[in-house]
């Protein structure tokens, strides 16, 4: 079986130029990061906030911030890494301001009542593109990892959907690789598990719910 | 190797890092195993259909207009620290 495929990384090359030319003063360049990762960091936002309006909005203190600190970054992770670690940080404050009756930690192991032993085991077939149009599979991704605790879809989002490395992510977020590792393991396999009741083989059905 | 074991191991045997000897264990241990067969097919799907899916996008006139806002604000953020 086949192993998942990274994302190839094309735009680590001159990121160090437009870093220092921003540094320098040049709003142009900083302008050019903006240009380069603001999709990436609206898709972490809304994936970890889940409403659109937080989303827009941090978007634009990430970037405000990262504007501001710029002289402050020591140039240690790339800057897609350190830009990362601002979003994920704005997008829990506004979480934690929305759900203030929910704690929304990244440090707590959570322990589900959903825990990660398959159940579920039936294959998928046929392939879900082929069951599901554009718009119903989207509802359908979306309602399945808002399910998910912060935490968990923090972990997956970054490693699986913009295809940073488990090093990265753990410089992200101020974790260690195992807990990376352990959360990344039981957000895949919940996912796993929740869309199994869409996608699972019926056979002699008509593979909808 | 037991299916517990085998769970264990997934994240690192689909990211393909772990060392030559682990990966023929475990896929041994899906030559037989149905059930892990399944569950490893299938999570692997689960992470390619998001990967792929274009969840959130950012929409064309929704991208300019934040990116005027904040490269107006930065420029505040600039003359503000030109002032002091």
């Amino acid at each position: 079986m086949g192993t998942i495929q990274p994302k190839v990384d094309d735009r680590a090359g001159d990121e160090i130029s437009l870093v220092h030319a921003a540094k320098a003063g040049d709003m142009g360049a900083f302008e050019e990061l903006v240009r380069r990762y603001d999709r990436n960091v609206f898709r972490i936002a809304q994936h970890i906030t889940q409403n659109r309006e937080d989303a827009e909005d941090v978007v634009q203190d990430a970037f405000l911030k990262a504007y501001q600190n710029l002289p402050r970054f020591q140039e240690q992770s790339k800057f897609y890494t350190w830009l990362v670690r601002i979003a994920v940080n704005e997008a829990l404050m506004r979480l934690r301001r929305r759900r203030p009756e929910r704690m929304v930690s990244l440090d707590e192991d959570i322990k589900t009542d959903e825990d990660s032993m398959p159940r579920e085991v039936a294959d998928w077939a046929p392939n879900p593109e082929q069951l599901y149009d554009q718009g119903e599979l989207k509802e359908i991704l979306s309602k399945t990892i808002q399910g998910l605790p912060p935490s968990f879809r923090t972990v997956f989002v970054l490693r699986d959907v913009e295809g940073l490395s488990t090093e990265e992510t753990a410089d992200a977020l101020d974790l260690s690789i195992p807990a990376v590792k352990s959360r990344l393991l039981r957000a895949r396999l919940q996912l796993r598990e929740r869309l199994s009741k869409y996608f699972k083989n019926r056979t002699g059905g008509d593979g909808k719910q | 190797m037991t299916c517990s074991e085998f769970l264990k191991e997934l994240t690192d045997y689909l990211d393909n890092q772990m060392d030559a000897q682990t990966k023929a264990e475990l896929e041994d241990h899906l030559q037989w195993c149905h059930n892990c067969y399944v569950v490893c097919n299938t999570t692997k799907m689960t992470i390619e259909i998001y990967r792929d899916s274009h969840l959130y996008e950012l929409p064309e006139d929704l991208r300019g207009r934040l990116r005027s806002a904040i490269m107006s604000k930065c420029q505040c953020h600039k003359a503000e620290k030109n002032k002091a």
